[in-house]
């Protein structure tokens, strides 16, 4: 359940929404357990009924315009300002604490930064362990647009974390 | 930044995702591994990808707030006589 509370807060960013989500896919899955098929996966389809949930009704009740600008780098955007000069060294320290001291909340609202076709597909793949195909089902759509929009959505998380580095001096101190 | 041209270094790139994912056939994996234990520039943007992967999935888990699991519970056994699908 922390699993489906976890997602519920990355899409409703605010915890009271995201109990009440929760509660509401709950129940649904609740009532529509005649329509479970033995065999199939739980956790994605439940983590299916909270998606659906959320797309239907609390995004509707957010009533907060969904942007759908994504602010993407290019590949590697992360690597290429952080990794580079130190990976050609060997020494990998540096990236690595870099990495490691991104804190909790950075990581978090760097998540939310993303619009929600953007910022789900990543949550199921990288905080869930959903396949590309779970996904697909979850979100209904297709395989390729599940890799088209993990990809971008990757690429945006990137710029995001980068930007988070930057206020906090931490991708300078590993620069210079 | 990148001075070397290996021909299977886009190839390797383009799959990284993927690769990372555990969406490549077991023959996809293996050029890949190959690959990468022969191309250092390619193993180190793997390596990173690989760990952000990981950290992104390790600092973005949540404990229940306290009385959600009995709020829920209660809110399924009032739920109890009604069988509909929404």
């Amino acid at each position: 359940m922390s699993a489906l509370y976890g997602a519920a807060l990355r899409m409703t960013r605010n915890s009271a929404d995201a109990e009440d989500l929760v509660q509401e896919a709950y129940l649904r899955a609740y009532r529509g357990y005649g329509n479970f098929q033995e065999g199939t996966n739980l956790k994605a389809w439940l983590f299916r009924i909270l998606t659906n949930t959320f797309i239907n009704t609390y995004r509707a009740k957010q009533r907060r315009p969904e942007s759908v600008d994504l602010d993407e780098g290019e590949d590697f955007f992360l690597f290429n300002r952080v990794g580079g000069l130190e990976a050609a060294t060997a020494n990998r320290t540096t990236e690595d604490t870099v990495l490691e001291r991104i804190t909790d909340d950075e990581v978090k609202a760097a998540l939310e930064s993303l619009p929600e076709n953007f910022r789900i597909p990543v949550l199921l793949a990288d905080v869930e362990g959903f396949s590309y195909k779970e996904i697909a089902d979850i979100m209904d759509v297709p395989i390729g647009t599940v890799m088209s929009r993990l990809h971008r959505g990757r690429r945006a998380l990137q710029k995001a974390l980068y930007e988070f580095g930057l206020e906090r001096g931490l991708v300078e101190e590993a620069h210079r | 930044m990148d001075t070397h041209d290996h021909p299977n270094c886009d190839d390797a790139r383009h799959t990284l995702y993927e690769f990372l994912d555990g969406e490549v056939t077991p023959d996809v994996k293996l050029q890949i591994k190959d690959h990468l234990e022969e191309c250092a520039p390619c193993f180190e943007k793997f390596d990173f990808e690989a760990e952000l992967k990981q950290v992104i999935g390790k600092k973005c888990q949540e404990s229940l707030p306290a009385g959600l699991t009995e709020k829920i519970l209660a809110a399924l056994r009032n739920d109890g006589g009604t069988q509909v699908t929404s």
